[in-house]
């Protein structure tokens, strides 16, 4: 079995009187592209903040390479960060910053190399991501996919081992969708990294899938491979890759 | 027992959250390496480009300020004291005050609305995710910038204030230019001068905090972005009137 390097066990986490988790235990092993399915609004992006330190949990703890990442100092957490990139589900690229500036950013704060070095960087970057020689654009002249693209350039620059997508897929055609799952495949292959999923889209879960997590109920109320979700007892989660109608009610 | 209402909770809970990003940002000033750029840069926009509205709003202050002392001081044949009041009243009072609310109502909501839009597209938690320290990159950098042009602009706003308001004098009272100017060094100390220059110190840090700590809670869409600005400029304009009033007992206390 591979290495878990990911562990979260007993997270429970609330906004003001809305609480999304009471008790969240999951693992995340080395390699593995591991997805993160459930309704919306049930708090998936939530357990990648959690993960990144962007949220702090409520209870409970979150060990990352075994450190437990409650417990990290500033410069740990940073070295974490530096582990750990996350591409957020509208890209989150700075609109005041050139493609170039916007990857370089990272490479800047991790003191990744220098300047040369960056530039051949942000080129390869963005040759992995099939998007050359853009890096003088800014961000209100790309797409929606381009975007998505750019984001995936600049989480990818750094060399991070763990690479956190929220809802990679949202709001693109078709043709990005393939494109960016493409993407999250290829990269797995060359880069080697793990990568944690949130999405509800259940194509792109079959397509880049090791093992997926339904979260339900407030907690992770499956984890398998998508052929023991196809067969397990829960109906919501047999519902939910069907694409039918599901009730809690249903369950209870 | 003693009972705070809502909103009382709110406004100490506002104090509380604006003193822990101020000393965040302090903190972050003292902290190497110093972000020349990010200052410099905010000092252009947040600074240098409100020049024009400052000495539009100081010149016309002067002029209807001297306009009005000229004919109100008449029945007193006290006209010839224009100069004197209106020199004393901008540098001490107005020029502080008009360019804070001025250009507090431009950079401030400005400020919000731009880390607002950040904050609710994800760019703030992309900052922290990618290595950096939002108050590091966003609010030290503008509340520094302020608190450094808002006193460079109010001398500006003096000198645009004083001169409008002689040109008033002179054709209203009938007084030469020289006249004006040597009643307007005679009544200037130095005092006035650092009277209306520490409000706006303090003046500029309250732009800066104000508009960068709303930009950081807003929440909601571009619509959050749109009630936050707003916020941001009400939360100003009080906090510069009611400071300015407790500033000014303190400081008559201090340089009298």
């Amino acid at each position: 079995m591979a290495e878990t390097i990911i562990s979260f066990r007993g997270i429970a986490k609330a906004f003001g009187n809305n609480q999304v988790y009471e008790s969240l235990n999951l693992d995340v092993h080395r390699g593995e592209t591991l997805t993160i399915i459930g309704g919306s609004g049930v708090g998936k992006s939530v357990c990648l903040k959690l993960l990144i330190g962007l949220l702090q949990p409520d209870a409970g703890s979150i060990t990352a390479f075994g450190d437990d990442i409650s417990t990290l100092n500033e410069k740990g957490l940073l070295h974490l960060r530096s582990r750990i990139a996350m591409l957020f589900q509208g890209a989150a690229l700075f609109d005041s910053m050139t493609v170039e500036e916007n990857i370089k950013y990272p490479l800047i704060e991790h003191a990744w190399g220098t300047p040369a070095q960056m530039d051949k960087r942000v080129a390869e970057v963005l040759e992995m991501v099939d998007m050359p020689g853009i890096q003088k654009l800014k961000p209100a002249e790309l797409s929606g996919g381009m975007k998505k693209r750019v984001g995936l350039a600049r989480s990818i620059a750094i060399e991070p081992e763990v690479i956190l997508y929220d809802e990679p897929t949202t709001g693109l055609d078709p043709v990005n969708v393939r494109r960016i799952n493409g993407l999250i495949l290829s990269l797995q292959e060359r880069l080697g990294v793990t990568s944690i999923v949130v999405t509800h889209d259940m194509d792109t879960v079959f397509t880049i899938t090791d093992r997926l997590a339904m979260v339900y109920m407030k907690r992770i109320a499956f984890v398998g491979t998508p052929d023991e979700a196809r067969k397990h007892e829960l109906r919501y989660l047999r519902e939910f890759i069907k694409g039918g109608k599901g009730t809690l009610s249903e369950d209870l | 027992m003693f009972n705070l209402s809502a909103h009382h909770k709110e406004f100490f809970a506002a104090i509380g959250e604006i003193t822990y990003l101020t000393r965040a940002a302090i903190r972050e000033l003292f902290k190497g390496p110093f972000e020349w750029k990010l200052i410099n840069h905010q000092i252009v926009l947040g600074g240098i480009d409100s020049w024009s509205i400052t000495i539009l709003a100081a010149g016309f202050t002067g002029m209807v300020l001297s306009l009005q002392f000229a004919i109100g001081l008449e029945p007193f044949g006290a006209s010839m004291y224009t100069p004197k009041v209106v020199c004393l009243g901008i540098v001490r009072e107005l020029g502080p005050v008009l360019t804070a609310l001025l250009v507090g109502g431009r950079v401030g909501s400005g400020y919000t609305a731009e880390i607002g839009s950040m904050n609710v597209t994800e760019q703030v938690d992309a900052i922290k995710a990618l290595g950096a320290d939002p108050v590091r990159k966003l609010v030290m950098p503008r509340v520094l910038a302020m608190t450094i042009a808002l006193p460079l602009l109010t001398i500006v706003a003096d000198i645009v204030g004083c001169f409008g308001g002689g040109i008033i004098t002179m054709v209203e009272v009938g007084v030469t230019g020289r006249f004006v100017w040597e009643q307007t060094i005679e009544t200037l100390e130095i005092v006035d001068l650092l009277h209306g220059l520490s409000k706006s110190v303090f003046f500029g840090y309250l732009i800066g905090i104000i508009g960068c700590w709303n930009g950081l809670k807003t929440y909601g869409g571009t619509e959050g972005v749109g009630i936050a600005t707003t916020r941001t400029v009400v939360y100003l304009s009080i906090a510069i009137l009611v400071s300015d009033f407790a500033l000014t007992r303190i400081f008559l206390a201090i340089y009298g």
